[in-house]
C-alpha cells in the first residue's frame, strides 16, 4: 500500500495542523526534529492531571497505586514493542541525549587510557559530545568511522579500526541530518567479535520502522518518545540486562535507594536503579499512547506511505534548478537535506517561513557531516506519516519562487 | 542625518510595501547592494555569535565617527546587517550608545525573526554599541 486509505482522518487527530502561519496554512516538514502530537496523547497527559494524579511506587493510597500500574504498564508496552528479554531492560529517562549521558557516564568505570571508542561521522552532537567528555576523563582515544559521497558509513574502514583495545561503539541507527539508514546487525557483529559493547541511537529510527532488540543483539538502544508523536521529555532507554547491573547509577535519588544510612547506601534493582527521583509520569503513560497510536496504524503502512512520501519528493525537489541533495544512500528514512545553489539555508528557510512551511535550515546538530560536504548547512525537509504529496507539491512551489528570489 | 531621522526614513520605505513577500524582496536587494567588509577584516575576531548565518563587522574611528563595515554569507542577514549600518554608521559613539534602536519593531522585523535569530540579531546590536563604547573611551 502506497497510500494511507485514512489519511484525512488521520490528519484530524492532530490538531495542530490547522494552524495558520503568517496567513497560510501550516506545512510542517520538520518531523525530523519533532513530530505532531495526536489528540489521543494530548488528552492522556490531560486525564493524568485530572484523574491519576500521585506520585508512584510509594504510596498505599489507591491513586498512587493506579498511577503506579499505568506506568508499569508502559514499561511492558516497550518492553513488548522492542522484544526486550524483560521490562526492566526498559529504562525511562528524559529524552535520547539523558539516556546517553547515562551510559557514557558510566562507561567511566570501565575505561582507562589504553582503551578505544568508535563513533561515526553521521552522528548528532548528542552522540559525539557525552563521549569526549567520558574521553578526557578517562584518557580513552575516540576513532571515527569515515562516510562516503552519498552518506553511507564505510564498514571496511570499520572493521579495520576495531582491536581488542575498543570497548564501545556508538552509531545512529538512521543519521537525522541525512536520513541514511546504518547497518547496524553488521556493526554490532563487527563489534562484539572483539568483544565491544554497542548503543544505538535509535532516535530517528523509531517512529519510521519496528526496532527488535534481541533480535539485533544490541546492548543498548536509546529513542526519544517526541519523535514518534509523544511529548517532549521522555526518553526510553533499553539495555541488556547484564549491562544495566554493570553500570554505576546516573543519579543518586529517591526511587533508586534499597536502604539508606549515613554510613552506605544500597541501590536498589532495575530499572528504578536508574530512575531516580520522580519520573514525567504522565509523559511516560502518553508515550505509551503515542506508541499505541502508531501501532494501529502500523509500522508497515507507516514505511509504505513514508517511502512513496520520500520518492515522490525527491523527484519533485530534482526537477528545481540548482538543487543538490545530501545524503544519497539507498536505504533512507523520509528525510530529504539539500540546498539550492550557492543560496544560504537560512536565507531560503526565512523566505518559506513566511509561506507557512516549517523546515529546519542549519547544521542539524552534525557539524561534522557539514565539515564533510564543506558546506554551512542545509535545508532539510523530513516527512510523517500525516504529510500528502500536496503539501510537498506547495514546497516546491515555494522553493521556486524563493529560489527566484534569492537568485 | 541623525539616527532617530535615519531610523524614520527606513520606517517610511517599509511602510509603501504591503506583503511580507515584498519586505523581504526589499531586504534581499539591500542585501545585495551593501558595500562590504574588506576580506582582510572578515576575521574570526570579528564574526557575531549567535547568528545561523555568518556575520562579520568591523568598526574604524574617523574624525570622530564611527564607521561600520559588515557581511554575512546570507543574504537576508545581509539586507537587515545593511540597515543596521545605515543607522549607526557615520555617528558620533556617545550617539550611537544613547540611541534607542526602535525602527526593528515598527518595520515588523523583530516577529518575523524567530529567537534563534532575534539572538543573532541583539547580539549584532549589542557589539555595534560595545564599538561605541570602547572609541568613547578611547577619546
Amino acid at each position: 500500500m502506497n497510500v494511507l486509505k485514512n489519511i484525512d482522518s488521520i490528519r484530524k487527530d492532530f490538531p495542530i495542523l490547522n494552524t495558520s502561519i503568517n496567513g497560510n496554512k501550516l506545512i510542517y516538514l520538520d518531523n525530523a526534529a519533532t513530530s505532531q502530537t495526536p489528540n489521543c496523547v494530548i488528552n492522556s497527559i490531560s486525564d493524568y492531571y485530572k484523574n491519576l494524579n500521585s506520585n508512584i511506587h510509594r504510596g498505599v493510597h489507591s491513586l498512587s497505586q493506579m498511577a503506579t500500574e499505568k506506568y508499569e504498564d508502559t514499561r511492558k508496552k516497550f518492553k513488548s514493542h522492542f522484544n526486550a528479554k524483560s521490562s526492566s531492560e526498559i529504562i525511562f529517562t528524559s529524552g535520547t541525549t539523558h539516556s546517553i549521558n547515562l551510559v557514557s557516564s558510566g562507561f567511566s568505570k570501565f575505561l582507562n587510557i589504553d582503551d578505544e571508542i568508535i563513533v561515526s561521522q553521521l552522528e548528532h552532537h548528542s552522540n559525539i559530545v557525552p563521549w569526549q567528555m567520558l574521553c578526557e576523563k578517562t584518557g580513552a582515544k575516540m576513532k571515527v568511522i569515515p562516510m562516503n559521497n552519498i552518506g553511507e558509513l564505510d564498514l571496511n574502514e570499520f572493521s579495520k579500526m576495531l582491536s581488542a583495545k575498543t570497548k564501545v561503539v556508538f552509531v545512529n541507527h538512521v543519521s537525522n541530518a541525512l536520513g541514511t539508514v546504518n547497518d547496524i546487525e553488521e556493526i554490532i557483529r563487527l563489534s562484539h567479535s572483539v568483544g565491544a559493547a554497542v548503543l544505538i541511537d535509535g532516535a530517528q529510527a523509531v517512529p519510521h520502522f519496528n526496532v527488535d532488540v534481541t533480535k539485533l543483539d544490541v546492548d543498548f538502544y536509546v529513542c526519544s518518545a517526541h519523535k514518534f508523536c509523544g511529548p517532549t521529555g521522555v526518553g526510553i532507554l533499553y539495555g541488556k540486562e547484564e549491562w544495566l547491573n554493570k553500570l554505576p547509577p546516573y543519579q543518586g535519588g529517591g526511587e533508586m535507594i534499597d536502604e539508606v544510612s549515613f554510613e552506605k547506601t544500597t541501590y536498589s534493582e532495575l530499572p528504578n536503579k536508574f530512575e531516580a527521583g520522580t519520573p514525567n509520569i504522565a509523559g511516560v503513560i502518553a508515550s505509551g499512547i503515542a506508541l499505541d497510536y502508531i501501532n494501529n496504524i502500523g509500522l508497515g503502512n507507516i514505511k509504505d506511505y513514508e517511502d512513496h512520501l520520500l520518492n515522490y519528493a525527491t523527484e519533485k525537489l530534482l526537477e528545481i534548478e540548482g538543487l543538490k541533495i545530501y545524503g544519497e544512500s539507498k536505504d533512507k528514512t523520509s528525510v530529504i537535506s539539500f540546498n539550492i545553489k550557492n543560496i544560504h539555508p537560512y536565507d531560503i528557510g526565512s523566505l518559506i517561513d513566511n509561506l507557512g512551511i516549517a523546515v529546519r535550515t542549519g547544521h542539524h546538530c552534525a557539524q561534522p557531516i557539514m565539515d564533510f560536504f564543506n558546506i554551512p548547512g542545509t535545508i532539510r525537509v523530513s516527512f510523517c506519516f500525516y504529510n500528502t504529496t500536496g503539501e510537498i507539491d506547495t514546497l516546491v512551489d515555494a522553493l521556486k519562487k524563493a529560489s527566484t528570489m534569492l537568485s | 542625518m541623525k539616527i532617530k531621522d535615519i531610523q524614520d526614513e527606513i520606517v517610511g520605505e517599509f511602510d509603501i510595501f504591503e506583503t511580507w513577500m515584498d519586505k523581504y524582496e526589499y531586504l534581499i536587494e539591500l542585501g545585495k547592494s551593501v558595500p562590504v567588509i574588506d576580506e582582510i577584516n572578515k576575521t574570526d575576531d570579528n564574526i557575531i555569535k549567535g547568528c545561523q548565518s555568518k556575520v562579520w563587522l568591523h568598526a574604524e574611528q574617523d574624525e570622530g565617527v564611527i564607521r561600520f563595515y559588515a557581511d554575512s554569507d546570507a543574504i537576508i542577514t545581509k539586507g537587515i546587517v545593511s540597515l543596521l549600518i545605515r543607522t549607526f554608521s557615520n555617528q558620533k559613539p556617545e550617539d550611537i550608545i544613547n540611541a534607542s534602536l526602535d525602527f526593528i519593531d515598527k518595520i515588523g522585523l523583530r516577529q518575523h525573526l524567530s529567537p534563534n535569530r532575534a539572538n543573532g540579531l541583539n547580539n549584532m546590536i549589542k557589539k555595534i554599541k560595545f564599538y561605541a563604547i570602547a572609541f568613547s573611551k578611547s577619546n
